[in-house]
């Protein structure tokens, strides 16, 4: 998965409103605990994905998230032996011994689970719809050489992959046993050190030696566009509806020793008002081609 | 005031037995296009480097001589300092595209120097429009064509405005549309910025019409340097493998090399020599023997993407030699692929009356032994050319390139059980100078096997080929002999049948001397 410009006001907005608004996503995700809560904030991260034109990639990620997320659940359910409500005896396990599995303990479970998955799609909301090159140029104001290091590695990525893919197209044609694993690996090794090399007689040229700072003060002030506003202030809202939620106690949970999940009208409000912050930033599409 | 002087410049790069560089004397002048020839090893690149100041400072080695860039001193300067005055751009544009974004790969250069926000967006902004790739300021490197890529390689070298730009065989990896383009832009960025352009090609064909100057380099010693039609006249009489067809075709005819097709056609028409339209075509096509591969109604659909082939359809004989043209992304690549088993085709098939060899593009994939005889069988590196038993301690990647390419032939070829009934050869002349094409075009003429070569070099299809296949958008356009596909065309064509318009089929500098010659003694 990889950044691609689309047409959606997340990729209009700069790069800091998006970090700041997945960020928010992430922190709800790790501070609302209720299934409510949590469910509503699974909600606004698909939904954004949505609005944000990578669904697919967004798939891919919920793929690979909900199999780590039953994992979570199902070790949850089979190693705590917290609460009252037995909803299977499976009696003596190799490994786990006497092994009960109570409601409370696969409840809770879900709930981690269904986090992980959240985090997972937050980090992949952010790859899809975050321009890489504008986080870095962010973070270059503290270390310009290590921003370059990190994009150049981004970038070798799929450069690296795709030389992976033609050393295995040539072994291919090769008539006759493959080479060992060994040989293979040194020939790729090789190849890899060829490139380096090449990256790096190309960043020289480039002046990448002698770079310097730009004098300060001197920065193209970018004027704030709608979607920069909008999802900034989406940041803001989401942080405060889940500190202030979890502050106020209004989407408490607890399942030992019993499950207990109030749904509160002060719970639904916080759930309601996450969608609407998450998801209102994507109603306006007014400049949002480049 | 020159914009590069090199003064007595020897370099021997570290453990190298010879120098590279030998005693090389050259002045560029201030908008000046300059283009380095020579045979592969003759320094070319090596010159390149000493005026980027990549010679000494990255590479090491011994260096003597004094090099000057923009009056600075590429002993005092290294290439960092240097790259404010010099751009430069290298063969394979995958290695110099760094960043995520074109914007940002533009960008990168003046943020190295240091520049304002302003001063960078307005730089990036003017060098988009000057290389008319605006359009994909906001799209990923990463999904760029190879020619939309050396695009963005050359505005990164370009947008600092360098007084000195230096290119070494930019074309190399293009198809000859986006090779033609890159050279007129190039000559038109010159005049605009007053930018010296050093440019190292083997395909002098393509650039020499609009340079300026020519230097021939040979064991790292100039041993010409004059205007275009100056060298080519010398060229022609001392160093045949640099002389362009057209020269060639000018010289076998008596008359004063030009470079350019344009000036070529007007020297003949001087003469009285261009021949009559209707003069009937060198050869047709003739096929005979069993079928060694024959592709049915083939396609090739990408997974939510396009098709590559279209339901084509074609079959290739014993022994047959096929030249596979097109511009890239046509699909050549892809119909080898699904030659040799690599790709299974969406609908259609491929019936093949045995192996099916296939040498990809770059043919360092293929080695992983360290010795040349692990690689190959005495007989198979024998069929290529490396008998030699001195060549079988070499390690495989200390060889040339040339060699590295009939090694990786001589590996796809060694299975004495089942001998290969087809060849697949994928662009197998890039980065090549003449001497090393003709050798490849002599060898592929000698193998028993059907021989299929995916390439954008008409001049070695003319000189391998006995039947030459178009594709376009995954499907055959033009199936025939050389002289009926290559004669008429004007970038699948090669020079001679372009300076001829076509006529007589003449493809290579000899058919047209035939042509001309028999055509002069009948007018007489």
């Amino acid at each position: 998965m990889s950044y691609r410009r689309r047409a959606s006001p997340l990729h209009a907005a700069r790069a800091a409103a998006g970090c700041a608004y997945c960020l928010s996503l992430l922190v709800a995700a790790l501070v609302l605990s209720a299934p409510v809560a949590l469910g509503a904030v699974l909600l606004a991260i698909a939904g954004a994905g949505v609005g944000a034109k990578v669904g697919r990639e967004m798939r891919r990620a919920a793929l690979f998230a909900t199999g780590l997320g039953l994992a979570v659940m199902l070790i949850n359910a089979l190693v705590v032996r917290d609460g009252l409500t037995v909803i299977a005896r499976l009696g003596d396990l190799p490994m786990f011994g006497q092994t009960d599995v109570t409601l409370e303990a696969t409840v809770s479970g879900a709930v981690l689970g269904a986090r992980a998955v959240a985090l997972v799609l937050c980090g992949a909301l952010y790859t899809a719809a975050v321009d890489p090159d504008q986080v870095l140029r962010l973070f270059r104001r503290f270390s310009f050489h290590s921003a370059l290091t990190a994009t150049l590695a981004t970038r070798m990525v799929p450069v690296l992959a795709r030389d992976a893919r033609r050393l295995a197209e040539a072994q291919r044609c090769r008539p006759g046993p493959p080479p060992s694993r060994a040989r293979l690996v040194r020939a790729a090794t090789a190849g890899v050190l060829d490139r380096a090399l090449d990256v790096a007689a190309a960043l020289e040229v480039r002046g990448y030696g002698s770079a310097r700072r730009a004098p300060r003060g001197t920065g193209l002030r970018r004027a704030w566009s709608r979607h920069d506003l909008a999802f900034t202030a989406a940041a803001i809202g989401i942080t405060t509806l889940a500190i202030g939620g979890r502050v106020a106690g209004l989407e408490r949970f607890s399942s030992d020793p019993a499950l207990h999940v109030p749904v509160s009208a002060g719970g639904l409000a916080v759930a309601a008002g996450l969608l609407v912050c998450a998801l209102l930033p994507f109603a306006d599409r007014r400049g949002i081609e480049r | 005031m020159s914009v590069l002087s090199l003064e007595r410049v020897t370099y021997c790069y570290p453990g190298a037995p010879t120098p590279a560089l030998a005693d090389v004397s050259v002045e560029v002048a201030p908008g000046e296009m300059v283009v380095l020839a020579g045979g592969s090893g003759s320094g070319k690149s090596t010159l390149l480097r000493a005026a980027n100041g990549l010679v000494p400072h990255f590479h090491g080695g011994v260096f003597a001589g004094r090099a000057t860039v923009a009056g600075m001193d590429t002993r005092e300067h290294g290439p960092g300092a240097l790259a404010a005055a010099v751009g430069t751009l290298f063969q394979d544009p995958e290695t110099q595209v760094v960043m995520g974004t074109v914007r940002a790969e533009l960008a990168l250069p003046l943020e190295n120097r240091g520049e304002t926000a302003p001063a960078v967006a307005r730089g990036v902004e003017e060098v988009a429009l000057a290389l008319g790739i605006a359009h994909l300021l906001d799209r990923p490197t990463d999904e760029l064509s190879g020619g939309e890529l050396q695009r963005v390689a050359l505005g990164a070298a370009l947008v600092g405005r360098p007084e000195l730009i230096l290119l070494d065989e930019p074309t190399s990896q293009l198809d000859p549309v986006a090779g033609d383009e890159l050279i007129a832009l190039l000559k038109r960025l010159g005049e605009d910025f007053d930018t010296a352009i050093v440019l190292a090609e083997h395909r002098l064909e393509r650039c020499l019409p609009f340079a300026d100057r020519a230097i021939a380099m040979r064991g790292g010693r100039v041993v010409c340097d004059a205007e275009p039609a100056d060298f080519l006249a010398w060229a022609a009489a001392e160093a045949p493998e640099l002389a362009t067809p057209g020269a060639r075709l000018l010289f076998g005819l008596g008359l004063a090399p030009v470079a350019g097709v344009k000036r070529a056609r007007s020297a003949l028409r001087g003469r009285g020599l261009i021949p009559a339209a209707d003069t009937p075509a060198v050869s047709a096509l003739r096929r005979s023997g069993r079928e060694a591969i024959r592709f049915e109604r083939v396609w090739h659909e990408l997974d939510r993407g396009a098709a590559i082939l279209r339901g084509l359809s074609l079959s290739v004989r014993a022994g047959e030699r096929v030249a596979l043209m097109g511009r890239n992304g046509a699909g050549k690549s892809t119909l080898l692929r699904h030659a040799a088993g690599l790709m299974r085709p969406t609908r259609g098939k491929i019936e093949s009356a045995g192996r099916v060899a296939l040498l990809l593009q770059n043919p360092t994939d293929y080695l992983v032994h360290d010795r040349v005889e692990q690689e190959a069988s005495a007989a198979a590196l024998a069929t290529v050319g490396l008998g030699d038993p001195a060549v079988y301690e070499r390690h495989p990647r200390d060889l040339s390139g040339g060699e590295k390419q009939r090694l990786a032939l001589a590996i796809v070829l060694d299975d004495p059980a089942h001998e290969a009934v087809v060849v697949c050869l994928d662009e197998p002349t890039r980065g090549m100078d003449r001497r090393r094409k003709d050798e490849l075009a002599a060898l592929l003429c000698e193998l028993d096997a059907a021989v299929i070569v995916a390439t954008h070099d008409p001049e070695f299809a003319a000189a391998f080929a006995e039947r030459v296949i178009l594709l376009a958008d995954g499907a055959p356009i033009a199936d025939g002999s050389p002289s009926e596909v290559l004669a008429g065309g004007t970038y699948f064509a090669t020079e001679t049948a372009r300076i001829l318009g076509g006529v007589g089929g003449a493809l290579r500098p000899e058919d047209g001397i035939v042509l001309l010659t028999a055509a002069s003694e009948v007018g007489a």
